[in-house]
């Protein structure tokens, strides 16, 4: 607390340019899902990627800022952005292929070739570092 | 005034709770007549309700709550329905009565659903009524329940507030809307939809059944309000269901009350809401008095969590430390200040006459002999008086339980803080999910700097391919052999250094003991400090020589970081102990100076009494300054001295390297890169990096030696907390001016307990040496609050004696006997055994769980799998048929799960249709009340209305329930 703060600095906007995400992030919790937000919309980010939001519901979040193209699943090709954006596209595609390969190896548990819902927050709850990473700061 | 006639109506309604049949029908159709004759009047009533509506409207409160325009439109909405429904009532009148008479006669008990309510909220509309008659005092309750609601509602959805202050930016002329008057204006339009239905329905009795119902219902909501943070729903639909369920909780409430209970209920109400209010400021409060609170989150997005974990970690440590001050000062030296015998009166409070020239020395001040030897900072100022003052505070005593209880209470944070961190990441552990991990949660939101995500991205990607490499186990031993070599040769050097740094410490506490022998007053500021500045040098220069060391070994950075860990606590811990033993060679040599010193001077003092008494027997005995008396070497103090002069060095030193190690290389190698050869920035000195694990062992050895210290030098923790202080901010400085985030960023969260572990650890061995000072060891004859004991802790024994009753006494004593004392230690033991087997089981049950969910989880996928391809098959054979019924079948892919999904998905991706009934509401024209009750009934048969709250960790499936 004590941290109120009316008026985004241009640094602090500059700061956030860094997350590989950002684009999904502001897609995900639009209305229109191009990243145009409403105050609303605005408010839901924030307090979903606040300290104090529930594990389910970041996860849930989670999974919309990861599936790429907006099909309720994270395939293969959702994947492979992912990697590519993590790791600014560093590795080759050999090795792309092979973590993504690796990933739907041992989260699909339904075993239809992509992540639902269901697999991502299965995995998703039990990783060590989700809760301390997955939010954000103004 | 209609009053008596609505009293009487309520009374009805009351005896509706109560009783069932008949007279339900006789007592609704009375209220009814009364009704229709008081509705001319009731009229009037409502318009004088509006009125002080207004009223309390222009009263302006300062919170606004909702745009006025939101209300005003409300407002003219609900007049207009009004009129109508007065219109219809009018109109209806006659019927009804008839109606009425039918109905009894009939003697039917209906038992619709829609006339329950009906009856209910009739009801409620009456309390409500009444209570506006009632006047101002009601009113006033209710604006009181309507702030404590708005609070809530603030908490509750944090960005409720924050839509709130927007409007009220944007509407700040309308500024006088009281709130409570337009949750009042809520309820009455409520009340309007209640009118309207009454016509339409006719009253029923409300059964003890219904009643349940409702109760039900207002739990449910009120489960709704609490959970509803952790719901994926868009922030419209939370803002609207929290008000429509805060209204309803608010206004149902107060209805499951009886009769006279029912004030005393909506106090209760009132309170536990206030209560509540007052926790959540409590709360806000706490947050607001967490130290460096923004200092550490600024760290944490320039540097990721690791660095901050360290500060975090800190701060934890400072929390800790000014406990132990508060007991040491409270308990020890402000008593001993305050009440005990002044400086100078003794010869233990008093600087000895050889000192006198020098003790104002500034050299008093890291040295602290002087005036700060003979003060309340050391042990050997205090008195051996057993009760000190007019409050007879028993200062031996109290000394010796303080030194108990920090290290007690040292110990039990430690554990506690160790089995809450093993609570929270329990389970974490299974590496099943490597690169799904890897994918997911190893980006760092928090990270807000560009630096810090180069660096990021950098080693997410080196981890990525290190994965990729033990997961294709290319990892070609090529020369395991050479490997082997280097690695025994790297723990070789390292032994040497460690048995180098334990010989030269040793050395060096030799030396100086010689030095003290011979007078320190003789020998160079090195020579006397040789000891703290050769620890410190060590402490400072071993682990970069470790760090080369450890390059030769060619280990994962993971294992190298752990062995460069192990090596650093191994160092430490040795220097510790040397220093320690080397301390004990001292004590003992003191032991024997006090010895002589003792017998000089009983000597001394026999001649002095022979002298005086053969001098003159009745002349009055020459009063000797205290400052002359000779005295022995108290070697307590001497230890105390010892550790303090440690800390300070350790201080010194650590802030020096950070300013030179740290900030004088950065403003080289920033300034220095404009006319150099190569560049200073990217290439060699560079800036340097936080080190976060030497840090926090640095941390955890100064922590370890207050604890050893503290007995001696009750003056430690409140030089810890300075240094603590200091070093937060010096620190914190130092991070974000000149280092650089590390490029190797290694889990934190991980790590916590392995560095709580390391406390425990150093916190037993530093406990170990002290306590063993303390049991063993005869106290001084001349010094400190234990003076003339045998032994330290006799003063627990001469406590029993004098201070308990004696038969406490003997209890004690019988008590400790060893017939009895044998026993109790057996039962302990038992009792751990047994504990630790059971965990243990309890262990082996999970291990045996988490298998047979795999099993599961494969067995799962098998099925799945067969489910697929014969659904795949089926699908060829489709396809066969046509292509577009192919794909539809595609999606719906024969497995159940999926079928659900998609239904999942349909309510929570397509954000347009908010549930219907929510956004209809205020056009509804039945009552509101058990309309969520109904809407859950229908909307998902098979479940239970309540079943989306407790179905916490499976949220996602709450849209499916709320949606349709």
């Amino acid at each position: 607390m004590g941290n109120k703060q009316t008026i985004f600095t241009a640094e602090q906007l500059d700061a956030y340019q860094d997350n590989p995400f950002r684009q999904r992030i502001a897609e995900a919790f639009s209305e229109d899902g191009e990243g145009n937000m409403t105050l609303e919309d605005f408010l839901d980010m924030f307090s979903v990627l606040s300290e104090m939001a529930p594990r389910d519901l970041k996860a849930y979040y989670a999974f919309k800022i990861y599936d790429f193209n907006n099909d309720d699943f994270i395939c293969k090709a959702d994947l492979e952005k992912t990697v590519n954006k993590l790791t600014r596209s560093e590795l080759t595609e050999d090795e792309v292929r092979m973590v993504c390969e690796k990933v739907i190896d041992e989260c699909d548990l339904d075993n239809d070739g992509r992540l639902s819902l269901e697999d991502f927050q299965h995995m998703i709850v039990r990783a060590p570092d989700f809760l301390s990473t997955f939010h954000i700061r103004i | 005034m209609p009053r008596a006639g609505l009293i009487t109506a309520e009374n009805n309604s009351d005896i509706d709770l109560e009783f069932t049949g008949d007279e339900d029908e006789v007592s609704t159709f009375q209220e009814e007549l009364e009704r229709g004759r008081h509705r001319g009047r009731r009229r009037d009533g409502d318009r004088e309700k509006k009125k002080r509506g207004n009223r309390r409207r222009k009263g302006a409160s300062k919170e606004t709550v909702e745009g006025e325009e939101e209300s005003q439109n409300r407002l003219e909405k609900r007049e207009r329905r009004r009129k109508r429904a007065k219109r219809h009532q009018e109109a209806r009148g006659r019927e009804r009565d008839e109606e009425e008479q039918a109905k009894i006669k009939s003697g039917k008990k209906a038992k619709t659903r829609k006339k329950v309510k009906n009856e209910k909220t009739r009801k409620v509309e009456e309390k409500e009524e009444e209570e506006g008659e009632a006047g101002e005092r009601n009113a006033k309750g209710k604006m009181k329940h309507g702030g404590a609601k708005r609070e809530e509602k603030k908490e509750d959805g944090g960005k409720h507030t924050v839509k709130e202050k927007a409007q009220e930016v944007k509407k700040k002329k309308h500024k006088t809307v009281v709130e409570t008057s337009s949750e009042e204006e809520m309820s009455e339009e409520a009340n309007e939809d209640n009118e309207e239905e009454e016509k339409e329905l006719r009253p029923e009795s409300l059964s003890p059944e219904e009643l349940e119902n409702l109760k039900e219902a207002v739990d449910e909501r009120k489960k709704l309000i609490q959970s509803l943070r952790g719901k994926p729903w868009p922030m419209k639909k939370k803002l609207v269901t929290l008000r429509e369920s805060q209204e309803f909780v608010e206004k149902y409430e107060g209805a499951l009350g009886k009769g006279k209970g029912r004030r005393l209920y909506a106090y209760k109400v009132m309170m536990s809401k206030k209560w509540m209010k007052f926790q959540r400021d409590f709360e806000n409060f706490k947050t607001v008095c967490i130290p460096w609170e923004m200092k550490i989150k600024e760290i944490e997005s320039h540097f990721g969590s690791s660095v901050a974990s360290y500060f975090i970690f800190l701060r934890w440590m400072y929390g800790i430390n000014m406990i132990l001050f508060g007991l040491t000062f409270g308990l020890v030296m402000v008593p001993e200040a305050l009440m005990g015998r002044p400086y100078g009166s003794i010869s233990r409070k008093t600087v000895p006459r050889a000192e006198e020239a020098s003790a104002m020395d500034f050299a008093v001040l890291w040295d602290c002999g002087g005036y700060a030897q003979y003060s309340v900072l050391f042990y050997g100022y205090y008195n051996s008086q057993r009760a000190i003052g007019w409050l007879k505070f028993r200062m031996p005593l109290s000394y010796f339980l303080v030194g108990v209880g920090t290290v007690a209470y040292s110990y039990m944070v430690v554990i506690r803080t160790m089995a809450r961190n093993s609570n929270e990441s329990g389970g974490g552990d299974d590496n099943s999910f490597n690169f799904s991990w890897k994918m997911f949660t190893s980006w760092d939101y928090l990270i807000g700097n560009p630096e810090t995500a180069d660096n990021k991205f950098a080693s997410i990607t080196t981890s990525f391919k290190e994965a990729i490499l033990e997961e294709q186990e290319s990892h070609k031993d090529d020369n395991i052999h050479l490997t082997r070599f280097l690695r025994v040769l790297a723990n070789f050097l390292v032994l040497c250094c460690l048995a180098g740094s334990g010989y030269l410490i040793y050395f060096v506490v030799r030396r100086s003991q010689k030095f003290a022998l011979d007078g320190l007053d003789t020998h160079t500021w090195w020579e006397r400090n040789e000891v703290n500045m050769v620890m410190s040098l060590l402490g400072m220069f071993c682990p970069m020589l470790f760090d080369v060391i450890s390059a030769l070994e060619n280990y994962h950075p993971r294992v190298a970081l752990q062995w460069q860990l192990g090596r650093i606590f191994a160092l430490f811990l040795g220097n510790l102990y040397t220093f320690i033993i080397a301390l004990m060679d001292e004590i003992n040599l003191k032991r024997e100076e006090e010895m002589i010193i003792k017998y000089n001077i009983s000597m001394w003092e026999a001649s002095f009494y022979n002298s005086s008494v053969s001098g003159n027997s009745t002349a009055p005995p020459v009063i000797i300054q205290p400052a002359d008396v000779p005295r022995g070497p108290c070697w307590e103090t001497m230890v105390g001295q010892e550790f303090v002069r440690l800390i300070i060095s350790d201080t010194m030193t650590t802030y020096i390297t950070l300013l030179i190690g740290d900030f004088l290389r950065a403003v080289l190698v920033r300034f220095l890169n404009y006319c150099w050869c190569w560049d200073l920035e990217a290439g060699f000195p560079s800036y340097s990096e936080f080190d976060v694990s030497g840090n926090v062992l640095s941390l955890i050895f100064n922590q370890g030696m207050i604890w050893m210290g503290a007995f001696y030098a009750p003056c430690l923790p409140a030089l810890n907390v300075l240094r603590l202080h200091v070093s937060m901010y010096l620190q914190c400085w130092a991070v974000m001016c000149c280092n650089v985030p590390q490029e190797r960023v290694f889990k934190a969260s991980g790590s916590n307990n392995f560095y709580m572990a390391m406390l425990l650890v150093i916190l037993f061995l530093s406990t170990l040496p002290a306590i063993y000072t303390i049991v063993t060891i005869p106290p001084s004859f001349d010094c400190g609050p234990f003076s003339g004991k045998k032994r330290m802790f006799d003063v627990i024994a001469e406590t029993l004696e004098s201070d308990f009753p004696a038969w406490f006494g003997k209890v004690f004593s019988s008590a400790s006997n060893p017939g009895l004392v044998l026993p109790f230690i057996l039962l302990m033991v038992l009792a751990i055994y047994y504990l630790q087997s059971t965990s243990k089981s309890y262990k082996e049950v999970n291990v045996e769980l988490k298998k047979k969910l795999q099993a599961q989880n494969e067995e799962n996928k098998k099925k799945n799998k067969r489910a697929a391809l014969k659904a795949q098959t089926d699908l060829e054979e489709a396809r066969n048929a046509t292509s577009q019924t192919a794909q539809q079948q595609q999606e719906t892919d024969g497995d159940e799960k999926h079928a659900s999904r998609q239904r999942l998905h349909h309510g929570t991706t397509g954000h347009n249709p908010p549930p219907p009934d929510h956004e209809r509401r205020p056009l509804a024209t039945r009552a509101p009340v058990p309309r969520p009750y109904h809407h859950d009934n229908h909307g998902t048969p098979g479940y239970l209305p309540g079943f989306s709250q407790q179905s916490e960790p499976r949220l996602y499936r709450v849209p499916s329930l709320q949606r349709h």
